[in-house]
């Protein structure tokens, strides 16, 4: 039997295996959502902004590691996905984002919601497919799904004319392979290049491990954590790379760079031996790049070739998949006892502690997310937006599981923590999922509470409330002369009415002493809750190495004496 | 030679669909990465395009648009010719004015470059010449003195000498190893 365009694209999320797509329709894409309406198996969840349908699409690939799926209309719908798709691209998240487009004979005439969407999303989509013809749509689903899932993982855009998803009709064949014999992503690395890295971390008297989001795409963290036990190496893991070794393991030396742990970027700038896994060594984590690692010989692992000395040149280049390299590399590194190196390590951790939360009356953003942590034992899974607030979780949640932080690294997207949680929740239903946010980033996407409502989606959202734009702020205060342009919020809203307005409970906490009781609240009550944490408005983030400078410039908390006029 | 000086010859194998030419030229220009001259045309094989190019840079910038280009889905293969024995030829046609009085000196020149002309006019030539840049550069200089109205140059084809096909690593980053010649740490202002 033959079937419609829009009946062939929802045939096609079934035999990928899609349970729930992200979405909003509009005139182009109607036709699709003719058909969806035909097919209770897939789960549409509506947004109240596409932005949302991106990053929750984001969210569920993340927290699950399958392929998300969101849909838009075209024009104004496909561009509000893009701040999304960036997102997905900069840290390798696999979506597939499913586009209307005006109809073929309008093409190019700047028709009503018409727009080239494709060439939007040339740059921040692994691929991108405009399907012109109704024979083709079943094989380029299957080839999204593919590219997005596979190699180095990202989003893929697929955009439909709006006359092929109706009209003509064509047969439903499902291809049982991809035809693209040319795009083979590595796997096993070339075995000299894995000897080649064996031998310099066997001959290493300071290595340190610099785990990345390649350690949690590849479920490497078996792999990483035996490597790390069997030659004694420290790890330390960049934002992305947070959870994929356990933060109380002993060798974990937290996350480096510029509001990384000092001592581990410090232990980074005393190793002879980086072995980065999985990573891509950001400006975020290197600093001036001449100065990074200054006396170490580079190990670097990537599946992607044009990582492999992009920013630091490699003595040992890999290009392989992070769990296979491991798995080949394992044999070929030698039991190793540092007692040395690892009690040296530890002495930069006692001498720097960076983690310390002072003695104050005040209610100090990072004592918020120390009690998030010990209340929920480590285990809930964190999404947050990107700031100060970012920041800290990564500094001050001791995550227990693997890939249980959730955060905009690359792009740095504020806005990403409401949508990317109910994507989170929406994939895994059975966990704890906390939204971290500032209100600033609250307050661009913080519409999408009415989908978490609509759609009884329990995610607690955090909103660390210091009135500004915190980052922003901290570097007026640091590097612009204390000049506040634009980052106080003086009007915000209330956001317990807000919540109120929306439905859901609504807390808010201004003291220390209320902190613990309103998140075991919040975590005792079904559904979405708003706490509103109104912190410390001009707490900054320690450590802070400023951006192009290095660990030598590295700013530490200040003492308590500089904090005198504390209020 | 593939290579002169800092510049270096890339020929890439390319699925003939819309928009590949978007694709790739997206990437250097998001890249930063300086297109020196790009011929595109059919190859061989059905389907197929083959782009050759000539970019500016070190072996790491090099490195880098080939791998960066390596992971585009509609790039079947890439190849470095700048260190390989290669032919590689450009065409231009070049309209040069002429009256009847300086024509026969005209023809000499043409006749010398093995050139030849393709059409004659009252007060000018067109001259279609092939050959290496070297050679078309100097044949325009010759004839800059007559005045030139038009030059159209094709940019650089190229293609590796004798038996061995251009050495085309598959696409998507299988194949390349990357060792020698990766580049060092470029810094630049903090972000």
């Amino acid at each position: 039997m033959k079937l419609t365009g829009a009946e062939i694209v929802c045939e096609s999320l079934l035999k990928e295996g899609v349970e729930v797509v992200f979405g909003l329709p509009g005139g182009a894409v109607l036709p699709l959502y003719g058909a969806l309406s035909r097919y209770p198996q897939l789960r549409h969840i509506l947004v109240r902004h596409e932005q949302a349908a991106a990053m929750a699409a984001d969210g569920y690939a993340r927290s699950t590691g399958k392929v998300g799926v969101c849909v838009a209309t075209s024009g104004p719908g496909a561009t509000n996905l893009v701040t999304g798709i960036a997102t997905a691209q900069m840290d390798s998240i696999p979506i597939v984002a499913i586009t209307g487009q005006v109809p073929r004979p309008a093409i190019g005439r700047d028709a009503f919601q018409e727009c080239d969407v494709t060439g939007i999303t040339l740059p921040i989509t692994k691929h991108n497919y405009l399907v012109m013809d109704v024979a083709d749509l079943a094989a380029t689903i299957k080839e999204a799904f593919h590219i997005a899932r596979t190699g180095r993982p990202g989003p893929v855009l697929v955009d439909i004319p709006k006359d092929v998803l109706q009209g003509e009709r064509a047969e439903f064949v499902w291809p049982e392979a991809v035809n693209l014999p040319w795009y083979n992503p590595p796997t096993d690395a070339a075995p000299d290049q894995v000897a080649k890295a064996a031998k310099l971390i066997n001959q290493a008297e300071r290595p340190v491990v610099l785990a990345g989001h390649g350690v949690l795409i590849s479920h490497a963290y078996e792999e990483l954590r035996q490597l790390a036990e069997k030659a004694q190496i420290p790890v330390i893991t960049t934002l992305l790379g947070i959870s994929s070794f356990p933060t109380d393991h002993y060798l974990n030396v937290g996350m480096p760079g510029m509001h990384g742990m000092a001592y581990a970027s410090l232990a980074i700038d005393r190793a002879d031996v980086v072995i980065a896994l999985g990573m891509r060594f950001d400006d975020r984590v290197t600093g001036r790049l001449r100065d990074f690692a200054p006396n170490a010989k580079v190990v670097h692992v990537d599946i992607d070739p044009s990582e492999l000395g992009k920013n630091v040149k490699p003595h040992a280049p890999v290009l392989g998949d992070v769990k296979c390299v491991l798995r080949q590399l394992l044999p070929l590194v030698h039991r190793k006892v540092r007692v040395e190196w690892l009690r040296s390590v530890d002495t930069l951790r006692s001498e720097h502690p960076s983690l310390n939360i002072r003695e104050t009356e005040a209610l100090l953003p990072q004592f918020v997310l120390r009690q998030l942590s010990q209340i929920t034992e480590g285990k809930a899974i964190i999404v947050t937006g990107v700031g100060q607030h970012q920041m800290w979780a990564a500094q001050h949640y001791g995550f227990k599981d693997p890939n249980t932080l959730i955060t905009s690294g690359g792009l740095g997207a504020m806005g990403f923590e409401v949508p990317a949680a109910l994507g989170a929740q929406v994939g895994c239903p059975d966990r704890t999922v906390w939204s971290i946010a500032g209100d600033g980033g609250f307050q661009m996407t913080m519409c999408d509470l009415a989908t978490a409502v609509e759609n009884n989606i329990p995610v607690k959202f955090a909103i660390i409330n210091n009135g500004t734009l915190g980052m922003v702020r901290q570097w007026q205060d640091i590097f612009y002369n204390k000049d506040y342009c634009a980052t106080v919020y003086s009007a915000n809203p209330d956001f317990v009415k807000l919540a109120d307005a929306f439905g859901i409970p609504g807390i808010r906490v201004t003291d220390k002493s209320q902190v613990a009781s309103a998140i075991q609240q919040a975590m005792a009550t079904p559904g979405p809750v708003v706490v509103d944490f109104v912190v410390k408005q001009d707490e900054n983030v320690y450590p802070m190495i400023p951006a192009g400078e290095s660990v030598r410039e590295m700013m530490e908390e200040p003492s308590p004496a500089e904090l005198r006029h504390e209020r | 030679m593939g290579s002169n000086g800092n510049q270096h010859t890339i020929t890439a194998l390319v699925q003939d669909k819309p928009g590949v030419l978007a694709r790739v030229a997206s990437l250097f220009r998001r890249r930063g990465f300086n297109i020196v001259s790009l011929a595109v045309g059919n190859s061989e094989r059905a389907g197929l395009s083959r782009m050759t190019f000539v970019v500016n840079g070190d072996q790491g910038t090099v490195d880098q648009v080939t791998s960066q280009m390596g992971k585009l889905i509609d790039v079947v293969g890439i190849s470095d010719l700048s260190d390989q024995e290669t032919v590689a030829r450009e065409l231009a046609l070049i309209k040069v004015e002429s009256s009847a009085s300086n024509r026969n000196e005209i023809v000499q020149l043409v006749h010398l470059f093995r050139a030849s002309i393709v059409d004659v006019g009252s007060q000018s030539l067109v001259i279609e010449v092939t050959g290496e840049e070297d050679k078309i550069n100097a044949l325009a200089n010759l004839l800059k003195p007559f005045g030139i109205k038009e030059m159209m140059r094709t940019g650089r084809v190229a293609m590796v000498r004798g038996q061995a096909e251009g050495r085309v690593s598959d696409g998507v980053g299988a194949g390349r190893r990357p060792e020698a010649s990766i580049q060092g740490r470029v810094d630049y202002e903090g972000v």
